[in-house]
């Protein structure tokens, strides 16, 4: 590595074009594309008795109204079930266009395509549909009842049940060992809904080129590859005739990793049947009721402890309410599940979790994905114990630590990647440490009487976390070194903000030793790279990041041997600096990377001077062996694929000290402090930007945003102005530090960074506001009147 | 979220607007800053069969100062009077109160008037013109009416403006003592969960002689309570708060929504009463 | 449907659109200005904000065909004779975006603020862009670019 970029805080080349309004999303695109709009039910749960389109036929600029019926095989039966699981015995997703009956307000139930989206939305206007009202199932213990149904042939409402049970090391079960504890606590606690909400919504833009029988779609998506294969399947098209692009994408953080949605099936498959371009762009109203939530369970915990206050059984019921359909399966609540247990070593563990349809719009991971609940449910228990115990809430943690010559270290479960739950690194201790010198943990008392000697009321708080991130199948890269001596990087994964095009390039240009400005990215596009799974779970980095760095090591190896050739010398003697091969101590015998990639591929014509050096009349390369060597294949380029064994663990501490008003309940942040472990960082500055964004999310989820539902299922702050994310005056700014603590499963030695930020801010928000009031805070979010609530006695 | 079609109507004198006001009656809308509208329009809440933009209406842009008070036309963006040195010397609450409407950019364009005749009851401006006993200034065909604040607003989203006419000014009046308006939102520029507007007025010994105070998001409307009274005549440090809060919780209606219990909001009132009569009592 | 004419980046620009038609798409649409986003059209996540005559308002709140004849400034507009505005500059240093989709706004709404207050303090800084979401930043470092600008604009020669 003679370029040194890899961990440095390399400036983003993205930014050139998004800071100059060049940026290209999709409703940029296709700008003379018909506009498709919806009718979506405004009822949570109805049967569906007639469509009467008689009004919007007279509407001028009318091309098309579709329904359930007009749809052909293929197109017209339910959307996949992406990750099936044997614990998901009644999984069920919907129809692209609602068959019958409507199970969430916002389910689609006619597509429209007008000249332009103003049209477009008056002629859904004019759709008279009538229904017949069913019972909605709202709320999870109603849903749990199981008096009304969601699904008529799902018993109870409950999709799935999946129960794991870690015993102790001397072979008690969860039960046993919390029977035996000296201590034992049990408590309930509460998570409400909240959702990814990137600032572009989603979207899909299709062409059907019909000279070629082909089918261009971008989308706004998280996975494009995967999009492409289940277009390819659903509309009967060979896949070499579907390419799919994610443009620029305005943030995803979840939601746009579930596919195909309703709209990306039909956009296309209306494209081709009309024989022109078609585009949806999603609106704010569209996103909140007919896209995904997330987050909201119900937690039965029962903990027995020892004197330290050593965690010797841990047993937790989840009800995890999963909306209407199940189409990205049980994810979330197995997340919960086998993350729940953070950086401590217990004795017993049994998780259960039951997971339930109601008639609300479908849960799928937001950022975090069901550890944000994990972190709430183990970090709350921990200041309990401390709490039962008169011990400081630190060293309740540090008993239960798993400690650094621990690892790799074994939580006996299944992980969410169907991969035996083992932690590879990681130095919890020296993480606290860390925290409690950053927030100034032992100083607070102090400074919690003077404030109060103010009339002021402080509280402190902090939680911890693991995160398994990097999950597989795989990832790949390609690495082309043209003739001009560009290097150009392509990967299948799609990006959402995260800077995937300049960290991808510092690790090519590490690799190589070549000048960064001559590196460019290309990510999630199928006419590149086929083969990808997406950008998730803190994924990219690590799967993309190492595949990049191997196919370059691929590159730079033939580089090498080519270059050797050329110079008449030992590949083992050679280096690439600034973008020449030359060979070691001797800088006059070099050679550059354009040259080699010309001398790579073996011409019959000439396309310019450089080019000429490598036809049959110039080369003077030996006669006895064939121009392109067996084994060799021309040009300088190279492909890898990086598939893990495993996740690889990161992990993190955060704290806060927080005010609440005595009179008005408002709370305030006043400190926000994060530890945080990636293991190797490739650019720092981008790593503190989504640790920012991450807290903030949390911040939103702690105190701002939730979904209300009414008994109806009508989503009652379904806008910006009363789902409240946190504008600029509501985030505390952030202090952080950081550990770098390698994995050693992966070449690059990194570990996942996009979800951490958000993991553990609502258990630390509670900690904090709990050890202020002292009042048990046990559901989240809470806002100043909730807080008041619980202040008059009365609970929520 | 395409707003629905309209005719549009772009008169550029207050006749040629109250013409064509009159013309469509019930079916039409007044557009001027468009803050509240245009949201309602682009959910499809409202469809008015006509739109009057009277944003090249001549004559409605001024803000007129005196002693007396503030006058200030329909076309009077909220910033214009943020920024109006004269204006915040003559009644220093419109300050106060403009810098908690919403955040900087809606106050660029959203109009004083237009918010007053919007008649939303979590809304600062009309809290404001109740607790002064300011007016608006309607017209029509038939001429021009003053409507007293305690008139004007009938009820949530609903005032005394009939179809037909157009508000062309309102009128906020000067207030010889201090005043502080105080509000408590879920994040900041949202609409408040309980505000308070006080007024107040002490003699020579520093003592209560006049305080009121107008609150919003607790009724239907912006509701005044004279809490001269309940104060006693006292210095502001020795009132028994006790019975101002509850001669004004005694007047408020609150209402739950997802936001905050009809319980808090009350509670919230309460507490912004007293601290923004001592803070009144402190200019 | 009505003709009207709009100034935009010191360009007049014609466009033929209905009474409802939303300056946001007009402007992205009808011009193709496709710089200028749409991230809520109910007004309050500001990554529409543009300047009519130098004044930062939301497209999405306003109608085309009421600001007939006003001058118009996008993103696009914000850099002078091929250079990024000190503003544009401080984002890029500062890390102050992520995915992009609302910089557009904190650009413009930014612009017009620093003007106003060419020094401002940290609370004045947050109030300036209290209007606009950002789901990415956190915000720590749009709040740190808005005083580099200042800084970068104070630099400047005027």
């Amino acid at each position: 590595m003679t370029t040194k970029l890899f961990g440095e805080p390399v400036r983003r080349r993205e930014d050139a074009r998004l800071i100059s309004g060049q940026g290209r999303y999709l409703d940029d695109l296709g700008q003379h594309a018909l506009a498709a709009a919806f009718v979506r039910s405004p009822h949570a749960h109805a049967r569906i008795t007639g469509i009467d389109v008689d009004a919007a036929l007279e509407v001028d600029g009318l091309v098309a109204i579709y329904t359930w019926e007009d749809l052909p095989e293929g197109v017209c039966e339910p959307l996949p079930l992406l990750i099936p699981h044997p614990a998901l015995t009644h999984g069920r997703t919907a129809y692209p266009l609602a068959r019958e009956v409507v199970r969430h307000v916002g389910e689609p139930i006619v597509m429209v395509v007008a000249r332009d989206r103003y049209l477009a939305e008056d002629i859904c206007s004019l759709i008279e549909v009538s229904y017949e009202f069913l019972k909605p199932v709202i709320g999870l213990e109603e849903a749990v009842s199981g008096a009304h149904l969601v699904h008529e042939d799902v018993p109870g409402n409950v999709g799935a049940h999946l129960v794991q049970e870690v015993p102790s090391a001397d072979g008690r079960s969860a039960a046993e060992a919390i029977a035996a504890a000296p201590h034992t606590l049990s408590f309930r606690l509460d998570i409400e809904r909240s959702a990814s909400m990137p600032l572009e919504g989603k979207g899909v833009y299709a062409r059907w080129d019909a000279d070629d029988q082909s089918l261009r779609i971008y989308s706004s998506t998280q996975t494009s590859t995967s999009v492409r294969m289940a277009l390819a399947a659903k509309l009967g098209l060979p896949l070499p005739k579907v390419e799919v692009i994610a443009p620029d994408v305005g943030g995803g953080f979840g939601v746009k990793i579930v596919h195909p949605w309703p709209e990306e099936v039909l956009v296309p498959w209306a494209a081709r049947v009309l024989g022109q371009e078609i585009k949806w762009t999603e609106d704010r109203r569209e996103h909140f009721i007919g896209s995904a939530h997330e987050r909201a369970q119900v937690q039965h915990v029962q903990v027995g402890f020892d004197e330290a206050g050593r965690v010797l059984g841990l047993s937790v019921e989840i009800l995890h309410d999963h909306g209407a359909y199940t189409h990205y399966g049980i994810i979330v609540p197995i997340i919960t599940s086998t993350q729940l247990l953070g950086p401590y070593r217990i004795g017993a563990y049994r998780v259960e979790f039951s997971s339930i349809y109601t008639n609300t719009v479908q849960v799928t991971p937001y950022r975090g994905a069901g550890r944000p609940q994990a972190a709430f449910c183990m970090e709350r228990t921990m200041d309990k114990i401390a709490q039962h115990l008169g011990l400081d809430r630190t060293e309740v943690r540090a008993a239960n630590f798993i400690q650094p010559d621990q690892f790799p270290y074994d939580q006996g479960m299944i992980f969410q990647d169907g991969r035996p739950l083992i932690y590879d690194s990681g130095d919890y201790p020296e993480s606290l440490r860390k925290l409690k010198d950053l927030i100034g943990w032992d100083d607070f008392p102090a400074l919690r009487e003077s404030a109060r000697a103010d009339g002021r009321r402080l509280g402190i708080g902090l939680g911890c976390y693991v995160e398994g991130t990097g999950v597989g199948p795989y990832e790949g890269g390609h690495i082309q070194i043209t003739s001009d001596g560009r290097v150009h990087v392509s990967t299948g994964l799609t990006s959402q903000g995260q800077g995937h095009e300049t960290v991808f390039a510092q690790i090519a240009a590490t690799e190589l030793g070549v000048p960064i400005d001559r590196v460019s990215v290309v990510t999630g596009d199928t006419r590149r790279f086929g083969y990808a799974v997406g950008t998730f779970a803190s994924r990219a980095a690590v799967m993309s990041g190492n595949a990049i760095a191997l196919a370059c090591r691929k590159v730079r190896e033939k580089a090498l041997r080519v270059a050797a050739d050329a110079l008449e010398a030992d590949p083992r003697d050679l280096e690439i600096t600034d973008g020449v091969v030359h060979v070691v101590g001797a800088p006059a015998a070099s050679i550059p990377l354009a040259t080699v990639a010309v001398l790579s591929n073996p011409l019959r014509y000439a396309f310019d001077e450089e080019a000429k050096r490598a036809t049959q009349f110039a080369s003077t390369g030996g006669m006895d062996r064939p121009p392109v060597s067996e084994g060799e294949e021309p040009g300088l380029e190279g492909k890898d694929y990086y598939s893990p064994i495993r996740s690889t663990f990161a992990s993190g501490m955060h704290a806060a000290i927080v005010e609440t008003d005595p009179d008005t309940a408002e709370i305030r942040i006043l400190r926000y402090a994060v530890v945080h472990d990636c293991g190797k960082m490739i650019n720092p500055m981008l790593v503190e930007g989504q640790i920012h964004g991450g807290v903030a999310q949390g911040v939103g989820g702690a105190l701002y945003e939730k979904m209300v539902y009414d008994d109806h299922g009508q989503l009652l702050n379904a806008s910006f102005m009363d789902f409240l994310m946190p504008y600029a005056t509501e985030i505390p700014h952030i202090e952080t530090d950081h550990l770098e603590t390698p994995s050693p499963l992966n070449p690059l030695g990194i570990k996942g960074a996009g979800e951490a930020g958000v993991i553990p801010v609502s258990a630390v928000i509670a900690a904090a506001i709990e050890d202020a009031e002292g009042l048990p805070i046990d559901r989240m979010p809470i806002s100043p009147s909730d807080l008041h609530a619980l202040r008059q006695g009365r609970g929520r | 979220m395409k707003p629905p079609p309209f005719d549009y109507h772009a008169p550029t004198s207050v006749r040629e607007a109250v013409e064509v006001l009159a013309e469509v009656g019930a079916h039409g809308k007044v557009l001027a800053g468009g803050q509240s509208l245009i949201p309602l329009l682009n959910m499809r809440i409202a469809a008015p069969a006509h739109l009057v933009d009277i944003n090249r209406v001549a004559g409605l842009g001024e803000i007129r100062t005196d002693a007396t008070g503030v006058r200030v036309g329909a076309l009077v963006r909220h910033a214009a009077v943020e920024r109006s040195a004269a204006a915040s010397l003559a009644q220093p609450l419109l300050r106060q109160a403009l810098k908690l409407v919403a955040h900087p950019v809606i106050r660029n364009r959203g109009t004083i008037v237009g918010s007053l005749v919007h008649a939303d009851p979590a809304a600062e401006l009309p809290a404001v013109l109740a607790l002064l006993g300011g007016s608006v200034r309607l017209a029509s065909t038939t001429g021009e009416r003053e409507v007293a604040a305690a008139d004007f607003f009938t009820g949530p989203m609903e005032s005394a403006t009939r179809p037909g006419e157009l508000a062309v000014s309102a009128f906020f009046p000067a207030w010889d003592g201090g005043t502080k308006f105080l509000e408590v939102a879920r994040r900041h520029g949202d609409y408040a969960m309980a505000g308070v507007a006080a007024a107040v007025r002490l003699d020579e010994d520093l003592r209560v002689t006049a305080a009121k105070v107008a609150c919003v998001s607790v009724g239907p409307a912006p509701v005044v309570v004279d809490v001269t009274a309940a104060c006693g005549g006292r210095p502001v440090a020795s009132v028994e708060w006790g019975s101002v809060v509850a001669a004004v919780q005694d007047r408020i209606e609150p209402e739950a929504d997802i936001h905050a219990t009809a319980d808090y909001r009350r509670h919230l009132t309460g507490v912004l009463v007293e601290r923004a009569i001592k803070a009144a009592a402190d200019v | 449907m009505y003709d009207i004419t709009l100034i935009v980046n010191g360009v007049p620009r014609e466009a033929r659109v209905p009474a409802r038609r939303l300056l946001s798409d007009c402007l992205r649409h009808d011009l193709g200005l496709t710089g200028t986003h749409v991230g809520c059209e109910h007004g309050v996540c500001g990554a529409c904000t543009v300047l009519l005559d130098g004044e930062p308002v939301r497209s999405c709140l306003t109608f085309a065909v009421t600001v007939d004849g006003r001058e118009i400034t996008t993103v696009e507009g914000l850099a002078t004779g091929g250079r990024l505005s000190p503003v544009q500059r401080a984002f890029a240093e500062c890390h102050g975006l992520q995915c992009g989709f609302c910089t557009p706004g904190f650009l413009c709404t930014t612009t017009a603020f620093l003007r106003e207050n060419p020094a401002p303090t940290d609370e004045e800084v947050l109030e300036g862009i209290s209007g606009n979401l950002c789901r990415c930043t956190g915000y720590q470092n749009i709040v740190k670019s808005v005083h580099r600008a200042a800084e970068l604009l104070a630099e400047e020669p005027s």
